[in-house]
């Protein structure tokens, strides 16, 4: 049944994506110019090309960009050998690969060291980013570039077997896009490991984020052509240590997410986090919370509202909270927060069973100081489950 | 720029009275097909193909021109025999298939005035297509440059600054990306209320080549001209031209949120004011917002627009040098705000809720975790 059914989608991609002219342009990576000699590959590439890109390291002055549709731009792989562009001699543009068409394969090459963004796809529908690498190799550090993969403004997203390390804000962040599947990626060392903001239908599942300052980020903000997110599902994913020291730029929403944060839910409605292993981070596993600086938005939502937290693993948590007053209410409970956090605004069911601690703030208007921490307890019968998210089969066999 | 103006015009009244009927020499076929050639000399737009003497057209300039690294931009726009510029029921200008829009990049002291580089904007049957030229080392002709470069060049500007430079000419995608509107490319440059025809160009000629030539009056200040308009009027010139192309709902930074077109509402948090950053990254300067009233030393915009770092410079395309200037002028503007909470400021600038705002680096953990 389920050969049948793969069989046929693969046919049916190939009708689709290849084109009796359909050709492979491959450029090297030794020649002079290659920055150049790349760029124009990508310009003149027709539908249904691949863009090969050779192996070695490309030492790549500018940003490069790809504006026609169904163009697969391949490497030789991600690590010693494979297609390396490093962009630590960047001079311009505000990432190292910019995405504006559609049914765009990336795969199989690594994007090292870029100024700003690593890999940007906008108005991009229907974009996969497969087996990339994006590296800001030094580690944390302020000076890196904001986002590693960073499709935004796209209908059906898929993002499978990346790794990302490094970025100043998220290393894998989708925003203000519909239908997307985050996936069997890694994120290590970033603010923000996976953030899925201002968006609709999102799974995020089967990914490793540890060692960042959050893993997983479900955001919404005000201002903004797309908001009101929801529909989140993250679950199955591995969420641990995320310790390291917050290093985004100030001003940036994610500078003020706390060190230790495994999964947060800010603004969004219908999202379920199920499944997880969730474990030393020591803010808190989970946390769920309201949009709390002022904005001028009357169509925005600050609220969580029908967040479900079921049948994840604790590990530890809360033993070393990362926010103002947290190592006070800790010392209060015993030493440690409870596994889960929450501001008290909007609504939650956490099944889980570990503690909740609720801040008791469900106003956006009550500042930090009225907080009045409280153990809570969540329970209680969950809306019926999401029905997940379901990408069109073209997409699908690109990675199979 | 007056004397690139007066070598232009003088080069077209010459051609205008040699031929005075078809311009001779225009390649209307290659300008109309969906060809790409190699060398500028094709299209036949030059005499002698010397950029500064086109064959035909009406040179242009614009009130508030597009920073770019300083360079002067010598424009003119021709178009097919028999055909007419209109302006729509909207105030925009409605270019014939087979326009070609040049409009070519140098500095007067390097390399003897010389441009370094002449763009094309053709109106083909498809649609508009963007075709950036190389001039060679030897000044004879101008190569396609798909691909983009960087070419090294030295200037001085005219306020006494030595730069030298690797001046970026974009590639043709990096075209698309300022003059894209919902997917299509567009001339960004000659708008109704920034164009300026050269004035020695012909009443005979305006209407020959402009359907309503009495409709051509700008109304966008000069962002240089003190007597222009206001200081608020010309930061808004300003950041319409350099800006907008790409920060408006149909542009190429449509999601970040920040629209600043001349007709955007500069009071509202979208033109920036009391507006966090949305994916500025590096760009916030460890900064809140993109326009602090009465404080450009906190306001990002300006931030990026004083840096040339890519991870933070805006615009992200076109630029090498600061705009000293233009910067200077957005300073004056933003410093000009009020800065009382209790007139027209986002009460978001009142920051006594959160008191780390006011110390980047410190206390990164407020907001979201109450």
């Amino acid at each position: 049944m389920r050969y049948h059914h793969l069989v046929v989608s693969i046919c049916a991609a190939l009708v689709v994506a290849a084109p009796a002219s359909a050709k492979t342009i491959s450029v090297s990576a030794d020649a002079a110019d290659a920055n150049e000699k790349l760029q124009e590959a990508l310009i003149l590439a027709e539908p249904g090309d691949v863009v090969e890109l050779g192996a070695g390291v490309w030492k790549l002055t500018d940003g490069l960009s790809l504006d026609v549709d169904n163009v697969t731009v391949r490497g030789a792989g991600t690590g010693e050998g494979g297609s390396i562009l490093d962009f630590s001699g960047q001079q311009g543009a505000g990432e190292g690969l910019l995405v504006t068409s559609d049914d765009v394969l990336l795969t199989n090459f690594a994007v090292l060291n870029t100024k700003g963004d690593g890999i940007k796809s906008k108005g991009a529908d229907r974009i996969v980013y497969h087996k990339l690498r994006v590296e800001w190799t030094a580690g944390p550090k302020a000076t890196n570039g904001a986002y590693g993969i960073y499709p935004v403004e796209s209908s059906d997203v898929l993002v499978d077997s990346v790794y990302v390390r490094g970025a100043s804000d998220a290393g894998i962040y989708v925003g203000q896009s519909k239908n997307i599947v985050v996936r069997e990626s890694v994120a290590t060392e970033n603010v923000a490991g996976i953030e899925i903001e201002n968006s609709y239908d999102a799974d995020v599942h089967d990914n490793i984020a540890n060692r960042n300052t959050g893993g997983i980020l479900v955001f919404d903000l005000p201002s903004l052509p797309m908001q009101g997110g929801h529909n989140v599902r993250v679950f199955s994913n591995i969420v641990s240590d995320n310790s390291v020291p917050n290093f985004a730029p100030a001003g940036n929403i994610v500078a003020s997410v706390p060190t230790g944060t495994g999964v947060l839910v800010m603004a969004n409605r219908n999202v379920e986090i199920f499944d997880n292993i969730l474990d030393r981070n020591g803010t808190a596993n989970v946390m769920i919370v309201g949009y709390r600086y002022e904005h001028k938005d009357p169509n925005y939502q600050p609220l969580p509202r029908q967040i479900v937290v079921r049948d994840n693993q604790h590990g530890t948590a809360g033993y070393a909270p990362a926010f103002p007053g947290g190592a006070e209410i800790a010392a209060a409970m015993g030493g440690t927060l409870p596994p889960v956090l929450w501001d008290g605004s909007g609504d939650a069911i956490v099944n889980d069973d570990v503690g909740v601690l609720s801040l008791n703030l469900p106003d956006m208007a009550m500042p930090q100081s009225a907080a009045k921490p409280s153990p809570a307890d969540l329970k209680g019968a969950a809306p019926a489950p999401l029905p997940g998210i379901t990408l069109p089969a073209s997409m699908e066999a690109k990675v199979r | 720029m007056r004397r690139v103006f007066a070598a232009i015009a003088a080069a077209l009244l010459c051609a205008s009275g040699a031929s005075g009927g078809a311009p001779p020499g225009v390649d209307r076929a290659l300008v109309e097909s969906d060809a790409m050639p190699t060398k500028l000399s094709a299209f036949g737009l030059f005499r002698d193909n010397d950029p500064l003497r086109p064959v035909a057209g009406i040179a242009y300039t614009l009130r508030t021109p597009l920073f770019s690294d300083y360079a002067e931009k010598h424009r003119f726009m021709l178009i097919p025999e028999g055909e007419r510029v209109t302006i729509t029921a909207d105030g925009a200008i409605d270019f014939p298939v087979g326009t070609v829009l040049v409009k070519s990049f140098g500095w007067p002291d390097w390399n003897g005035g010389r441009p370094v580089e002449t763009r094309l904007l053709i109106r083909r049957a498809s649609g508009w297509v963007a075709l950036p030229y190389i001039w060679d080392a030897d000044g004879e002709d101008a190569t396609l440059a798909l691909g983009g470069r960087r070419v090294p060049v030295s200037f001085t500007t005219a306020a006494g600054d030595r730069h030298s430079i690797r001046y970026a000419v974009p590639n043709r995608n990096q075209c698309k990306e300022c003059h894209s509107l919902n997917g299509e490319i567009v001339p960004i440059g000659p708008k109704l209320r920034n164009l300026v025809l050269d004035p020695a160009a012909s009443a005979a000629l305006r209407a020959r080549y402009f359907a309503q030539p009495a409709a051509l009056e700008p109304t966008m200040p000069a962002w240089d001209d003190r007597a222009s308009g206001s200081v608020a009027d010309r930061a808004r010139a300003y950041l319409d031209v350099n800006c907008a192309h790409c920060h408006n709902p149909g542009g190429s930074a449509s999601n970040s949120g920040l629209f600043l077109r001349w007709t955007d509402d500069p009071a509202g948090v979208n033109y920036g004011i009391g507006k966090r950053p949305t994916a500025a990254g590096r760009g916030s300067g460890g900064m809140d917002f993109a326009i602090a009233p009465g404080a450009p030393d906190h306001s990002f915009m300006i931030y990026r627009l004083e840096s040339i770092d890519p991870g933070i410079a805006m615009p992200e395309v076109g630029r090498s040098t600061v705009h000293k200037e233009g910067a200077a002028l957005l300073r004056q503007w933003i410093a000009d705000m009020v800065k009382d909470g209790s007139r027209r400021l986002p009460s978001g600038l009142n920051e006594r809720r959160h008191p780390h705002n006011r110390h980047p680096g410190k206390g990164r953990d407020l907001s979201v975790a109450a």
